[in-house]
C-alpha cells in the first residue's frame, strides 16, 4: 500500500507542477519566449493569498478569486512594459529581461513584506478517505481535481472557444495568423493572463502544502515546473499536464525509495535521459528544418 | 585593414576589427591590474573595494568562458555555476591535502587551479556529449539541469583524509578520521577552514590567458568552424566540419575556464558552501556575457565590473540596491533593442567613418 | 563515354517521408569535367535528390557510387571530405563571418592544424594560415569578390552571395559540384555572367558541375547532357536538343 500511496502523492505535488509547467508552456507556444519570472507570479500570488486571509479575514473563495486577479493583472502588466518592446529582439534579450523582471519581484517582494518568512494559514482540514489501508487526504484530492478541472477548461477553451483557436494559429505562424485578421498582440495578452491567474490558484495549493511565504518561494518549483514543461515537450498543452504529473511522481518516488537528499538530483537527470530519447520532450513536435 | 570598415556598428563583426578588440582588452586588464596593486599599495583602496578583486577576476574568467560557448558558439549554457563548483572543490579539496606537503602558497595555488581545470574539463567532456546532441532551448534545459545535479551531488559529498589515506563518502557522512585527519568536504557545509591563497595578481594572470586562449582560438581554423556551425549548421557540414566536434570544443573550453575560476574563488574565502554556486550564478554570469555583447570579449569585462561594482555602488540606496540593479537590467535590454536608440547609435557609428566602397563586381 | 568510369553513379535511388514516397528509382551518371542539368517541374524532387547526393537524408534505397565507392552511410561531412560540394537553393552563408572567412571555412580539412596549434601559436598555424589566406584569396579574385574581403557574408548583394557560396564550395577542393538553382533571382545579364563563369569554373578546377536550374537559357546552354525528373521519377535523359523535343518532357512542364 506504501507505493499507492507515494503513488498518489506524487500525483498532488505533480498537479501544482502541472498547473504551474502550463503557465510555461503556453507563454512559449504563443510568445516563444522562456518566462523566468513565471515562478515570481507565483509567489506573489501566494503573498496576495495569505493577506487576504490571514490581515483581511477574505473567506477562501474570496482570496483565490483576489490572488488570481492580482496575478492577472501582474502577467499582463509585466508583458506590456517588459515583454512587448522586444518582440523582434533576440531570445537572449528577452530571457535576460524576464531574468531582471524575477529580480524586480522577488526585491519588491523583500521590500515590501521583508525577508522573513510567513505562515500560511491552513486552509483544507486535516484528514481525508480511507479505502482499506490507503489514506487520501483531503488536499491531495483537492489538489488533484483542481489540475483536472483546470485542465478540461483549458482544453475546452482552446478547442471550441474563437479565442483558443487564435492562440493555437499564432503558435502555429504568427505572420499568417496576423493575415488571418487575429490581433496578435492580443492574443499575447490573453494568454500571459491565463498563464498567470493559473500560477495564482498553483500558489494557493503549493501554500496549502508547504504553509511558508517568503519571497524566493518561487524560484524552484518555477524551475521544476519549467523542467516539467519541457519533459512534457515545450509549447504542448497536453505535454506540460503530463510532465508536470510524472515529474511530482519520480520526485515522491525518489524521496521515499532512494533518497530525499538526491531526490532533485534525481528528477534532472530523468529529465536529461528523456531528452536523450525523444530530444523534443515526450509530446513536442520535431521541427525539421528545410534544407 | 583599413580603418574605416572596421568602425562598424555590429557586436557580432569581430573579424573586420579583430586586431583592435584584441589589443584594447589585452591593454584594459594590464592597465587596471597596475592601476589596483598601486593604489593597494599606496593603501588607497577600502578595504571593501579590496575584497571584490578577487571575485571580479573569476567572474571575468568564467564570462569570457561562457561567452566562448553562448555568443561564439550560440549554445545557451544555464550551467556555468555547475562548472565553477567542480573546480572550486577540487581546487580546495587539493591545496588542503598539498597544505603541508607544499607550503609555498603560490606554488600551491597554480597546482590547485590547474586540478581544479581538469576536474572541470573531465566534467565538460562527460556533460557535453549528451548536451550536444540536442537543440536550442532543449540544450539550455539540459545544461540548468546538469547544473542543478553537480550542486545535488556537491552537497552530499564527505571526503576527508587522515594518515591511513582518504575516505570518502556519500549523502551520510560516514568517514571516521584518526585524529590528526582533516575533512575537505563537509556536505551542505561545504569546505571549511580553507587556507586563503589566491591573490589579486592570480587572477589577473588568469584574465590574460583566457584571453589569449579564447582570441586565438577565436582567430583560427577551430574558431571560423566553432562560428560557421552557429551561423548556419547544414551549411558549415557541408564544407566539411563535423558540428559535434566543433561545438565540444567550445563547450569544454568554457567549462575549463569556469573551472579555473571556481578555483580561484575557492581558495579566496576560508568557507566555501555548494549552495553557492546555484542556478541564480550560472544567470548572473550570462547576464555579463549577454550585457556585454555575445562574442565581445572585451565588452564581457567591462560589463562584468560594472555589473559586479553595481550593487556595491548602491550601497548607500541599502535596501533599494538590488531593485534598482533589476530596474538596470530591464532597461539597459528595452534600449539596446530599441529600434530609434539603435538607428542613433548607427548614425553615431557612421559619422566616424566614410562610407565604404563597394557594389557587386562581375566576373 | 561509356567506356570511361563515371565520377557519380546514382542507381535505383529512392527516398520515403513517412510513407510518402518523394523519389523512387533514380538513376544517373556524372562524367569527369562534365556539366549535367537536373530539371523538372516545381515539388519534382530535384533539391531532395541533392539532399541524398550530401547525405542530408539519407536514401531509403539504392546507392550512390562516388569515384566508384559505396557512400553506404556516409556523413553529410564525409561526403564533403570525399569530394561532393553543393550550394543552397535558399543561399546558406555564415552570415556573421567575413567574406574572406567564409571561403575560409572551405578549407577546414584541407589545411587542418589542430586547436592547440591554434592556441599556442605554433609555427604551424602560421604555416597553414598563410596557405589559407593566400588559397582563399585567389579564390575570390576569380569570383571577383576580392573588394568585398573585409565585408560581412550578410552585407553582399545577392548576386555576389550566390557568387561566394560557389566559392566557398570550391574551397573545399571537390571532384563535384551541385549547384541548387544558381540562376534564382537573377536578371537576364547576370545569368549570362553566371553562365561563363560556370564554365570558367569547370575548366579551371576540372571538375563535373551538376546543377538544378529552371532558366531553360542556361540550362540549355551550357549543359552537356540533361536528367529529367517529375513527380520524383525519372522522366528523360538525353542531350539539349534531345530534351527539348521529347513530347514527354513538354507535356510535364506545360500541361495537357
Amino acid at each position: 500500500m506504501d507505493f499507492l500511496s507515494y503513488l498518489i502523492n506524487g500525483l498532488g505535488l505533480g498537479s501544482v507542477y502541472a498547473i504551474i509547467a502550463l503557465g510555461y508552456t503556453m507563454v512559449y507556444g504563443i510568445a516563444k519566449m522562456l518566462n523566468f519570472a513565471h515562478g515570481d507570479v507565483i509567489m506573489i500570488g501566494a503573498y496576495v493569498a495569505f493577506f487576504a486571509l490571514n490581515n483581511f479575514g477574505l473567506p477562501l473563495p474570496a482570496a483565490v478569486l483576489l490572488s488570481i486577479v492580482v496575478c492577472t493583472a501582474l502577467g499582463v502588466t509585466v508583458e506590456r512594459l517588459a515583454y512587448k518592446p522586444l518582440r523582434q529582439a533576440s531570445s537572449l534579450s528577452v530571457l535576460i529581461t524576464a531574468i531582471g523582471v524575477s529580480y524586480f519581484l522577488q526585491n519588491a517582494a523583500q521590500l515590501l513584506w521583508s525577508s522573513s518568512t510567513k505562515v500560511f494559514p491552513t486552509i483544507i482540514p486535516g484528514g481525508g478517505i480511507s479505502l482499506g489501508n490507503l489514506s487520501i487526504s483531503y488536499l491531495t484530492l483537492i489538489t488533484i481535481a483542481t489540475c483536472v478541472l483546470v485542465m478540461i477548461c483549458l482544453t475546452l477553451f482552446i478547442n471550441r472557444t474563437k479565442t483558443g483557436r487564435a492562440m493555437r494559429a499564432c503558435s502555429e505562424d504568427k505572420g499568417a495568423s496576423t493575415l488571418m485578421g487575429i490581433n496578435v498582440n492580443r492574443i499575447i495578452s490573453i494568454t500571459f493572463a491565463i498563464g498567470s491567474g493559473l500560477a495564482a490558484i498553483a500558489a494557493v495549493l503549493l501554500c496549502a502544502t508547504y504553509p511558508s511565504v517568503f519571497p524566493t518561494l518561487g524560484a524552484m518549483p518555477g524551475i521544476k515546473a519549467f523542467t516539467a514543461a519541457v519533459f512534457g515537450g515545450i509549447g504542448s498543452i497536453p505535454g506540460a499536464f503530463l510532465g508536470g504529473l510524472l515529474l511530482g511522481v519520480i520526485e515522491i518516488f525518489a524521496k521515499a525509495y532512494i533518497s530525499t537528499q538526491l531526490s532533485d538530483a534525481i528528477v534532472f537527470a530523468v529529465l536529461i535521459i528523456v531528452l536523450l530519447i525523444k530530444p523534443t520532450g515526450l509530446l513536442g513536435k520535431r521541427i525539421r528544418e528545410k534544407v | 585593414m583599413d580603418k574605416q570598415k572596421m568602425s562598424k556598428f555590429s557586436i557580432g563583426n569581430l573579424f573586420s576589427r579583430k586586431k583592435r578588440g584584441r589589443t584594447i582588452s589585452f591593454l584594459m586588464v594590464i592597465v587596471a591590474y597596475v592601476i589596483m596593486q598601486t593604489m593597494m599599495n599606496t593603501g588607497s583602496l577600502s578595504s571593501l573595494f579590496s575584497g571584490l578583486l578577487v571575485p571580479l577576476c573569476c567572474y571575468i574568467v568564467a564570462a569570457i568562458g561562457l561567452n566562448l560557448n553562448v555568443g561564439v558558439s550560440g549554445e545557451l549554457n544555464l550551467g556555468q555555476a555547475g562548472f565553477m563548483s567542480v573546480g572550486a572543490f577540487t581546487a580546495v579539496s587539493v591545496s588542503g591535502y598539498l597544505a603541508a606537503g607544499i607550503p609555498n602558497p603560490v606554488i600551491r595555488l597554480i597546482i590547485s587551479i590547474i586540478a581544479g581545470v581538469i576536474a572541470a574539463a573531465v566534467f565538460g567532456i562527460i556533460i557535453g556529449v549528451p548536451v550536444l546532441k540536442l537543440e536550442g532551448d532543449y540544450l539550455a534545459i539540459v545544461t540548468l539541469a546538469f547544473g542543478q545535479i553537480i550542486k545535488s551531488i556537491v552537497t552530499n559529498m564527505y571526503l576527508g583524509f587522515d594518515a591511513n589515506g582518504f575516505q570518502f563518502s556519500f549523502v551520510d557522512n560516514n568517514t571516521k578520521l584518526a585524529p590528526g585527519g582533516k575533512m575537505l568536504l563537509n556536505g551542505p557545509m561545504g569546505a571549511t577552514g580553507t587556507e586563503r591563497i589566491s591573490t589579486f595578481t592570480m587572477g589577473a594572470i588568469l584574465i590574460i590567458i583566457s584571453l589569449f586562449i579564447v582570441y586565438n582560438l577565436m582567430f583560427s581554423r577551430s574558431g571560423r568552424a566553432i562560428m560557421a556551425a552557429r551561423d548556419n549548421r547544414i551549411a558549415a557540414e557541408s564544407v566539411g566540419i563535423g558540428i559535434s566536434k566543433t561545438k565540444m570544443l567550445a563547450f569544454v573550453i568554457s567549462a575549463s575556464l569556469a573551472g579555473a575560476a571556481g578555483a580561484l574563488y575557492g581558495l579566496n574565502y576560508s568557507t566555501l558552501v555548494p549552495a553557492k554556486f546555484d542556478f541564480n550564478t550560472s544567470i548572473l554570469i550570462l547576464v555579463y556575457v549577454v550585457l556585454g555583447g555575445l562574442g565581445n570579449m572585451t565588452g564581457t569585462i567591462i560589463a562584468t565590473v560594472i555589473l559586479v561594482l553595481l550593487p556595491e555602488l548602491l550601497r548607500s540606496m541599502q535596501d533599494y540596491r538590488m531593485l534598482i540593479y533589476a530596474v538596470v537590467l530591464i532597461v539597459i535590454m528595452l534600449l539596446t533593442n530599441n529600434e530609434a536608440v539603435i538607428t542613433r547609435l548607427k548614425l553615431l557609428q557612421k559619422s566616424f567613418s566614410k562610407k565604404t566602397p563597394g557594389g557587386a563586381k562581375n566576373v | 563515354m561509356s567506356d570511361k568510369r563515371p565520377v557519380l553513379d546514382v542507381r535505383e535511388l529512392g527516398i520515403d517521408f513517412g510513407g510518402l514516397t518523394a523519389v523512387n528509382d533514380f538513376s544517373m551518371q556524372v562524367y569527369d569535367n562534365e556539366i549535367v542539368g537536373l530539371i523538372g517541374p516545381n515539388g519534382a524532387g530535384k533539391t531532395t535528390v541533392f539532399n541524398m547526393l550530401t547525405k542530408v537524408y539519407q536514401p531509403t534505397r539504392g546507392t550512390i557510387l562516388f569515384d566508384g565507392e559505396d557512400t553506404g552511410k556516409k556523413s553529410v561531412v564525409d561526403m564533403n571530405k570525399s569530394g561532393i560540394a553543393r550550394t543552397f537553393q535558399n543561399i546558406r552563408l555564415f552570415s556573421q563571418l567575413s567574406v574572406l572567412d567564409n571561403v575560409k571555412t572551405g578549407y577546414h580539412n584541407r589545411s587542418a592544424y589542430s586547436p592547440l596549434t591554434a592556441i599556442l601559436r605554433l609555427p604551424a598555424y602560421y604555416a597553414r594560415e598563410r596557405e589559407i589566406d593566400k588559397n582563399a584569396r585567389e579564390l575570390l579574385k576569380i569570383f571577383g569578390l576580392e573588394e568585398e574581403a573585409e565585408n560581412l557574408a550578410s552585407n553582399l548583394p545577392y548576386g555576389a552571395q550566390r557568387r561566394l557560396e560557389i566559392a566557398r564550395a570550391l574551397a573545399t577542393g571537390p571532384k563535384l559540384l551541385l549547384l541548387d538553382e544558381p540562376a534564382a533571382g537573377m536578371n537576364p545579364q547576370e545569368t549570362e555572367e553566371l553562365m561563363d563563369m560556370i564554365r570558367l569554373v569547370r575548366e579551371h578546377f576540372k571538375i563535373a558541375i551538376l546543377l538544378i536550374e529552371h532558366d531553360m537559357k542556361l540550362v540549355m546552354g551550357i549543359c552537356e547532357r540533361i536528367t529529367v525528373l517529375n513527380y520524383g521519377m525519372m522522366l528523360a535523359e538525353g542531350s539539349p536538343e534531345e530534351i527539348q523535343a521529347n513530347p514527354a518532357v513538354i507535356k510535364a512542364y506545360l500541361g495537357e
